[in-house]
């Protein structure tokens, strides 16, 4: 097994022919116009665009195959819980985890964390422990602990980032200790792009035994994930910006950590017997899949997990990294202009400030444009106040996005400029 | 573009980028917060008030170029009012603004350069914020006003 690389220098790719323009003809949406112009989608942070591919695969489950799974005998329903459990074994092989039993499908990232600390947290997790999370992570990877250790008396610490948006490793070694409960840190920053040297830092919070949560929402779409070879305990990621439906994630677990946790929600499926008197619940992974799930996104997330592997994750990254230096170098350049998360490892994320107006205004110069960002606190205030900002305008991209893309957002921004004078 | 000018009209850029009554009022005897959560837009608004009449009024915050603005127009629309005046032009303003304009009643002046703030309804709520917050002001309600 490769191990895990390290830097974004080290993804990529083989020399393989990436042809954008036949890929963006794959996106049905891509051809729209807004406000007459053509739509240059700069918001996969927010979300992502969908393959036709997994539109089909989406509208075939619910033409062809719906009916509910795990239950029936008949054919619709056998059918459709091998597609599901199919597409279980996809996100395995995706994330590189032990067993298909690691796999839990929830709604997104958010509901993944929610589930962990609500479970595991409030097993494990008792007065004056601790919780690390950094000063970079959406609000998705602080409430959920905030709540937990309102709950129980423990302590959330925030390990710092410098200026350019990186973790500051001495300070975040400084927070672990023999409280330290609990680790979880992004491994994309969704506001600033970091990567973070995810597999370092699981290394040290191992020393002091905590148990490791990586928030992968921003990360999956960018760059391979190897579960394993990170160690991490668990890994949380979100089906609709891996160019699948909405209302489907995933959170991965070691095995043994899941079986040792309550369940979740109480329900049909996760049960093994029901009676008044006592009931027994089901193994994992359905121990934590209560009630109907969400079939027709699961069979779109396999299709999109298809389709990704299809083009290949290394290929994806080398053309988003080149994509991403191109997009700086453009706008940096513009006077006035300041970037806001200047790590030397990035992904995908462009994040701005122009000097004199307010991102909601940029955001609507843009829209006019037929560009579309993301303007706001980017659900991670605590990042805004570390920048002495109210909010940055976002750019993030994806691999269907173009250079002539950039050259349109660089021009809209001098737009900007010129209506504001 | 036509659209944009619309929005972006000189006398809006005027008042963002030089703001009237912006600054703290320390004799305010009202005054009263607000926040757009979805951008990041806050406002405090301070008001004297004496024998219902807006004596003086003023706003501190930080935001974008349509809450500013809408702010700095306002200070200087509703000074002098009486709070029966105001909140009558507050009603109107907000009718404009969610594409309701009524015929009669108090006259909008130069507020009516956000008539064009309909048509972009995701900032109609950045033109209202400082209304709102003074409508909190004149009521003496406790609360910080929110757009959410």
């Amino acid at each position: 097994m490769r191990a895990q690389p390290e830097t974004l220098a080290d993804w990529k790719a083989a020399p393989a022919p990436f042809d954008v323009w036949r890929i963006r003809q794959d996106f049905p949406i891509l051809k729209q116009k807004v406000h007459g112009k053509p739509l240059v989608y700069l918001d996969n942070a927010a979300t992502s665009q969908k393959p036709e591919f997994v539109i089909e695969a989406f509208l075939r489950y619910y033409t062809t195959e719906n009916s509910n799974v795990h239950r029936g005998v008949h054919a619709l329903s056998e059918q459709a819980t091998a597609d599901y459990e199919n597409a279980r074994s996809k996100m395995q092989r995706f994330l590189n985890a032990a067993s298909e039993r690691e796999i839990i499908f929830v709604r997104g990232t958010t509901e993944g964390i929610n589930l962990v600390a609500q479970t595991w947290g409030r097993q494990n997790v008792g007065r004056g422990d601790e919780i690390v999370i950094t000063a970079m992570e959406h609000h998705s990877n602080i409430v959920p602990w905030q709540m937990l250790c309102e709950e129980k008396g423990a302590k959330l610490r925030v390990a710092p980032i410098n200026d350019a948006g990186e973790l500051i490793l001495d300070e975040y070694e400084k927070l672990l200790g023999p409280r330290t409960k609990l680790v979880s840190i992004a491994h994309v920053s969704n506001a600033l792009g970091t990567v973070n040297p995810v597999r370092r830092l699981i290394e040290m919070a191992r020393r002091t035994g905590a148990v490791v949560l990586i928030d992968g929402a921003q990360a999956v779409p960018h760059l391979k994930v190897d579960v394993q070879a990170l160690d991490c305990d668990f890994y949380v990621l979100s089906g609709h910006k891996l160019y699948g439906p909405t209302g489907i994630g995933v959170l991965y677990g070691k095995a043994k950590l899941l079986d040792a946790m309550p369940p979740y929600q109480g329900g049909g499926d996760m049960i093994s017997s029901v009676t008044f008197e006592k009931t027994t619940y089901n193994h994992i992974p359905y121990k934590f899949e209560a009630g109907t799930p969400d079939i027709g996104g699961v069979i779109g997330l396999g299709a999109a997990i298809d389709y990704v592997s299809g083009i290949g994750l290394g290929v994806i990254s080398a053309y988003e990294q080149d994509l991403l230096t191109y997009a700086t170098e453009a706008v940096s350049t513009i006077p006035g202009l300041r970037l806001i998360g200047t790590a030397k490892e990035k992904a995908s994320v462009l994040s701005f400030v122009l000097g004199g107006v307010h991102p909601h205004d940029v955001g609507t110069i843009l829209d006019q444009e037929g560009i579309a960002i993301r303007t706001g606190h980017h659900c991670a205030q605590p990042v805004m106040q570390r920048f002495g900002v109210p909010a940055t305008s976002r750019a993030s991209l994806a691999f269907y996005n173009t250079r002539e893309e950039i050259d349109a957002l660089a021009a809209g921004i001098q737009k900007v400029k010129k209506v504001f004078g | 573009m036509s659209d944009l000018r619309q929005l972006y009209q000189e006398v809006i850029l005027d008042h963002n980028k030089k703001p009237r009554n912006f600054h703290k009022m320390e004799d305010a005897n009202r005054h009263a917060e607000g926040y757009n959560p979805l951008c990041g837009d806050k406002i405090t608004v301070y008001l004297k008030l004496e024998d219902g009449v807006v004596k003086d009024i003023s706003f501190e915050g930080s935001g974008c170029a349509i809450s500013t603005a809408s702010a700095s127009m306002m200070t200087a629309a509703l000074k002098g009012k009486t709070t029966a005046e105001a909140e009558a032009l507050f009603e109107k303003f907000h009718r404009m603004l969610t594409g309701r304009p009524d015929a009669g009643g108090a006259d909008l002046g130069k507020l009516a350069v956000f008539s064009g703030v309909c048509e972009f309804p995701i900032r109609v709520k950045c033109a209202t914020l400082a209304w709102h917050t003074v409508h909190a002001a004149l009521e003496g309600a406790g609360e910080p006003v929110s757009t959410e």
